[in-house]
């Protein structure tokens, strides 16, 4: 804020966030954590069918806290294109880009099953590398946090992207890839320490 | 109004002096759960522009009744029945139609059905505590449930929440994507809550405290609570050159 006495330019301002707090499944996977009969099944659930083109991939990973331990209580959601590059808003019977995973109460380990994303173009017409957007929320985490995977195996299409291209900190890069074996990729997310991966402000 | 508005060229970046700050060592739990790095900006692409729609034929006759949709046959939550409803707009005043909202909470009692909640407030067999809507063409929502009891939690040495609702909301662009907490005016614990705390600005407090709305209460059946969210603004592709704030 400038002090400026000039009325604001614009009539509101964003509704601060709160955590999502310890029971964030309640609202978002309730079937998963034992409330049953409310929705047939939780949103965000499934993102592939029999239908559904492109290289099928599972992705799984934990979110670690500063003291190495995986959170338990995490709520992970992922938005990403299809295998052509093309973001869909409505979910299709063949694919469906947005899903959730609660980390699992034991291991913390969340998991996807998905497709490897094609390139979607950035402003000025380049590509971007494949990649899954990412939002975390927890007990602890103020506002949710929004971070990438990018793929191994596909260095050079991520040597060029733009938004990897942001980080000035080359080491930190590494922070943003999943290695797999094109079938499965996995992925820890560390918010905290040497290895902290790279959050964006969007 | 558009069916279709026009594609999202950027959203409003986000004022996080106005948001809580990562690390409030006050809520113990962001110590080590907060980011210590800066974060890495980068102007809007597709990959924040877009996002998941949703339809209202994914909702159910009940799913913004949390009194009745756990509640046994003929039976309903216990409680303090009221109505939460409001506007889901933009930063430049505009509705944000076709939103889905969900909302959780604790029940009467300020109890939680998780088995991680040990407080010795009873469950409500009737009360599951979790719903979801999608607003209408003017932003607008409302759902039924009943007023949540506050509860202590394992922070300080006796720290209460206020009483609130959850409110997970999405935008038109997964970078609205937003989760805040409602709170009830005249709540004397709202003041002494170390996560409410995490705000710095009396005013943005105060943009989550719902205010009782007479005019929306039903006569002998349920209090109504207005509150209205809030999302990031946008740009949209159309008008990227010019200054009003289409
Ligand atoms: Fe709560």
């Amino acid at each position: 804020m400038t002090g400026s006495t000039l009325p604001p330019l614009y009539p509101f301002r964003e509704s601060p966030s709160q955590t999502a707090g310890p029971y964030v499944h309640i609202g978002l996977t309730p079937n998963v954590c034992g409330i049953t009969g409310v929705y047939a099944a939780d949103l965000g659930a499934t993102m592939v069918s029999a239908t559904t083109k492109g290289q099928r991939i599972t992705l799984e990973g934990r979110i670690i806290d500063g003291s190495g331990a995986p959170l338990k209580d995490a709520l992970v959601e992922i938005w990403q294109a299809d295998a052509d590059g093309v973001y869909h808003a409505r979910a299709t019977e063949a694919f469906c880009g947005w899903a959730r995973s609660a980390a699992d109460p034991d291991t913390g380990v969340f998991r996807f099953e998905t497709v490897k994303p094609g390139r979607v173009p950035f402003p000025d017409g380049r590509l971007q590398a494949p990649h899954i957007n990412v939002w975390i929320v927890a007990r602890g985490i103020n506002l949710g946090l929004n971070t990438r995977i990018y793929f191994a195996d596909e260095a050079e299409a991520n040597e060029a992207d733009p938004v990897l291209g942001r980080i000035e900190h080359r080491d930190r890069v590494a922070t943003l890839i999943a290695s797999g074996d094109g079938q499965t990729y996995c992925h820890d997310i560390h918010l905290q320490g040497p290895q902290e991966t790279v959050f964006f402000d969007i | 109004m558009s069916a279709n508005p026009p594609p999202i060229a950027g959203f409003f970046p986000r004022d996080r002096t106005w948001h809580p700050k990562a690390l409030t060592p006050d809520y113990k739990t962001s110590v080590l759960r907060s980011p210590a790095r800066p974060l890495v900006a980068f102007g809007n692409t597709l990959s924040e522009t877009t996002g998941p729609a949703f339809g209202h034929d994914m909702l159910g006759p009940l799913d913004n009744d949390l009194t009745l949709n756990f509640a046994r046959p003929g039976m309903s939550a216990i409680g303090e029945r009221i109505i939460v409803g409001g506007r889901v707009l933009d930063e430049a005043g505009r509705p944000v139609p076709n939103v889905l909202i969900e909302f959780w909470q604790a029940n009467a009692g300020g109890r939680y059905r998780h088995k991680k909640d040990g407080y010795l407030a009873p469950l409500d067999p009737d009360f599951g505590g979790c719903g979801r809507t999608i607003s209408d063409d003017k932003g607008g929502y409302h759902f039924r449930t009943v007023r949540p009891g506050p509860y202590p939690w394992p922070n300080g040495p006796n720290d209460w929440r206020p009483a609130h609702i959850h409110f997970s909301v999405f935008g038109h662009g997964f970078a609205q994507r937003l989760i805040t907490q409602m709170y009830f005016e005249g709540d004397p614990l709202i003041a002494r809550c170390p996560i409410v705390r995490t705000i710095n600005d009396p005013k943005a407090i105060a943009q989550l405290t719902a205010r009782l709305d007479m005019n929306a209460s039903v006569p002998m059946d349920a209090l109504a609570y207005r509150f209205d969210i809030v999302l990031r603004g946008s740009r949209s592709t159309l008008f990227d050159n010019r200054m009003e704030g289409n």
